[in-house]
Parts: structure tokens; sequence; C-alpha cells
């Protein structure tokens, strides 16, 4: 195993953990598709790191959390629903992003690319994936609450809005980390499909959440292996690996509620 | 004389406003602790929002007095999401670690049959109940009920009531609960407060079933009808 290879593995598992743990929360709040979208923003940033020679991980996470911060701000004092408004702006960030991106950099940036890893990502990776996992697992049960009954989240003492503003910053560091192995444009599957592969399987909380960090970290990890031995952009595969794992749980699923009736 | 003791609960001018618009006008009314007070309306009366302000969750003027040492539980008129993959343990340990087997025996269910169950497999009736051992694991002196049986069949809302009946006189917990249902206010409460942005009626649970009060509440045209015709 070359030390790249190896490089690409801890931040594929790292990238997987976190956003699949995150990403748990992102199916129940039946935000997926914001998170989808919520990613691509992450382009502009990552210009801008190419462009100004910055680490484009800061580029990325600033854009990220600027645009998660203008969602929970206007859902707030609006009426505008969040798909709305990521929407508007999501589209805007990747049309920007396409333009001032250098060409060479667009693929990789879009999907992908493990040959280029270094030991500077993956300590990012490692250090924000832990983080991100250790904060959200202080948060979990009140955002869950919230999500089951807002008043009585906030009746408990529980304040709503500022736990949803912890978990969007969160997500945008997830994010930013995941795009070095599956690129902007297909980060959002590792925060949706884990999680959703896992709601196939879960009767309770507990498991729901570990088996949403672990299809991440498998679905994220044989991406990786199988696009080093095919030299391929490692961002198809890891959406490919982690698409079988969800329909092998729908059929599961539908084969044991089969057998019930 | 009834001294101020007695009373859990003392409301005084009452406001609540939300986008200019009055929610809550001038509302006065007391409870006696261990007694059950039913909060009567037309849609739109701000029942809801008279919860949401005893519980100092939406600002308003006036003044709301607790008697010292009181604990509230609270149970919502619906959840907002059953499809999350939660066990029945899991919800009630958000609230407290500990008692989540005392809590579901004190409202008719049995730990071993429905503490692994998922919230969105249970029926109409047992959903109720979890909520209900939600607000009394921490073992309140006071429950509010918003519409606790809505959704629910007619016997599993009078098992419901009978159980919160209990629930006051075992335990001396007062409870205030919001309801559209005349029968459960002239059956299971003892005094009733009847809203519509202002107190139309506050007096003894058995005046609801008076033609000239049901027309305050509800217009004219309204009439009793015997439970058995509800099924």
């Amino acid at each position: 195993m070359t030390d790249v290879l190896l490089l690409s593995l801890t931040i594929g598992a790292f990238v997987g953990l976190s956003s699949g743990y995150l990403g748990s929360l992102m199916v129940l709040k039946r935000m997926a598709l914001v998170g989808d979208a919520l990613s691509h923003v992450a382009l502009p940033g990552l210009a801008l790191g190419i462009l100004f020679n910055f680490y484009p991980f800061i580029g990325a996470f600033a854009f990220l959390f600027g645009c998660a911060l203008v969602v929970w701000h206007v859902e707030r004092i609006t009426s505008l629903s969040v798909e709305a408004i990521v929407g508007a702006m999501f589209t805007l960030a990747l049309a920007v992003g396409i333009l001032i991106i250098p060409q060479p950099d667009l693929l990789e940036a879009l999907f992908g690319d493990i040959t280029k890893v270094s030991l500077t990502d993956t300590v990012v990776a490692v250090v924000v994936g832990i983080f991100a996992v250790l904060v959200t697992r202080a948060v979990y049960k009140k955002l869950v609450l919230g999500m089951i009954s807002e008043e009585l989240a906030i009746s408990s003492g529980i304040n709503v809005h500022r736990t949803n503003l912890i978990y969007l910053l969160l997500v945008s560091l997830v994010v930013a980390i995941g795009i070095k192995i599956v690129g902007s444009l297909l980060v959002g599957f590792l925060v949706i499909v884990p999680a959703a592969t896992a709601k196939n399987v879960s009767s309770s909380l507990f498991r729901y959440a570990v088996l949403s960090s672990i299809f991440g970290i498998i679905s994220s990890c044989s991406g990786v292996l199988l696009a080093d031995s095919f030299a391929l952009p490692s961002g198809p595969l890891v959406v490919l690996s982690g698409i079988v794992i969800f329909v092998a749980t729908v059929v599961i699923r539908w084969v044991s509620a089969g057998v019930r009736r | 004389m009834r001294s101020h003791e007695d009373y859990i609960l003392e409301v005084s001018d009452l406001s609540v406003k939300a986008q200019d618009q009055t929610i809550l006008d001038n509302v006065s009314f007391k409870v006696k602790r261990g007694t059950t007070l039913a909060i009567v309306g037309p849609n739109g009366a701000g029942k809801t929002m008279l919860f949401r302000a005893l519980l100092k969750l939406v600002p308003y003027t006036g003044e709301i007095k607790w008697a010292h040492g009181v604990k509230i539980g609270y149970v919502p008129q619906k959840l907002s999401a059953t499809d999350i993959p939660i066990s029945v343990r899991e919800f009630l340990s958000f609230r407290r670690s500990s008692g989540i087997e005392k809590s579901l025996r004190a409202v008719g269910l049995d730990p071993k049959i429905v503490s692994d169950k998922a919230l969105g497999v249970l029926s109409g009736g047992q959903l109720q109940r979890v909520l209900i051992a939600w607000a009394v694991i921490d073992e309140p002196n006071v429950l509010l009920f918003d519409e606790p049986t809505t959704g629910v069949d007619l016997d599993s809302e009078e098992a419901v009531y009978e159980m919160l009946n209990a629930l006051e006189h075992e335990h001396g917990i007062t409870v205030l609960l919001i309801s559209h249902d005349v029968h459960v206010i002239r059956d299971y409460s003892e005094h009733m407060l009847a809203l519509n942005k202002k107190v139309l009626c506050f007096a003894e649970s058995d005046e609801i079933t008076k033609p000239s009060v049901l027309h305050a509440i509800y217009g004219p045209g309204t009439s009793l009808k015997k439970r058995k015709e509800r099924r």
C-alpha cells in the first residue's frame, strides 16, 4: 500500500464517519436535498483558495458556513422555505465557482482526486472529523428532540435555534473536508445516502446513528480503494459503493416486510 | 376565605400579541391545587397560545404567577415527526435517564412490551400515553395537556382521561387541559375556562352543558349530543 493510498484511506474513514454521523440528523430533519445543494456552495471558496494560493479547505468552509448562516437567519426572519433559499444560493455559487476556478482544477474540485492528498489534508480531516463527531454527539439528543417536537424541546429548556446553528457549522466543516475525496458536486452524497441506508434497517436511534457512521466509512473507503485500483476519480466510485449498500438494505427491508406479512 | 397558597396558578391581565394581532386579551383566572381546569374555545381562540405563555415560550404582558416549587410537565398536541427511528426508552431517556419503567407503568403501559418499540409504530393511544409518561417522568405537580386525545379513538380517549383522573387524585397533580370535547370537560374537569381571545366564561365545568354557555362559546345552533351518537 502506497503512502498516498494510506493517507486517502485515512481521510476517507474520517470523512465517512463524520458525514455519516452528521448526515443521520440531516435525513431526520428532512433536509437531505438541502444538504446536497449546500455542499455545492463550497466551489467558489475552493476556487479562491486555488487562485490566491491559500489552503482551499479554508475557502470552502468559509463559503459553506457563510451560506449556512444566511439560510439559518433568513429562515428565522421570513416564511421562505429552506429549500428555496438554498436552491437560489447554490445555483449562484456553482455558476460563480465554475467561472472563476482554473480549468485544470475543475474536475478535481467537482469529483475529488485521491492522487494529490497530503499529510496536511489528512491531519485536517482527522482533527475536524473527530471534533465534528464529538460536538454532534453532545447536541444529538437536543437536535432530535427539536425535530420530534419543537415545543417539547423549548419547554425542556433547549435553545433550538442555537443548536441548529451549531449543527450547520458542523455540517459546513464536514462537507469542507469531504470535498478532497468526493468533490464538491458529490459530497452531498455522504451526508445523505449512508443515513438513508441506515434508516432502512434501524428501529432505535443508537443503531441508526452507529450504522449511518459505519456505512459512511465503508462507502468512502471502498470508493478510495476502487479509485486507486482503476485509476478513476474517487467521487463517483464512493457514490457507487454507497448505492450498492443502499440497494442491499432496501432488499433486506422488502424481504423482511414480506416475511412478516 | 381562600388563601393564596390554595392556588397553584394566578393569571392577571394576560395579553399576547403576534404580528400585530391580538391573540389573548386581558385574560385573568386562577387554578386551585390538585384540580383539573379545562380550557375550551373555538379554533383560533388562543388556547394553545395561552399554554405557550404559561410555559414562558412567548412574550406577553400581564402577570403569570405560579406557586413556589411548581414543576410543570407538558404534553403537546402532536409530534412533528414520528418516522424517526427512536425507541420509547430512548425518547424518555432524553427527559430523564432513571424512572423510565415507573413512568410507563404510571400511564398504564407495560415497559417490557413498549420500551424497545419505535415511536412510529405505536398506536395513537399508546403514543399519547408515552407523551404523558414523558411529562410525568420528572414527577411534576402540574400537567399541561394540549388536546391530549387528538387522533385517538373513543375507547382509548376515555382510557387516557381515566388515567389523567387517577394521576390527579393519587398524586395530587393539577391538570390544565385544552379540549374541544364538551363531554370530556364535563366528566373530567372541575372548572372550565372558555376563551375566544378574551375570557368568555370561567365557571364550574357542569355549566358547559347549559345551552346559553354553549352558544356563547361555539355560536348559536350548537347542541350537546349524547356520547354514543359520536361513535
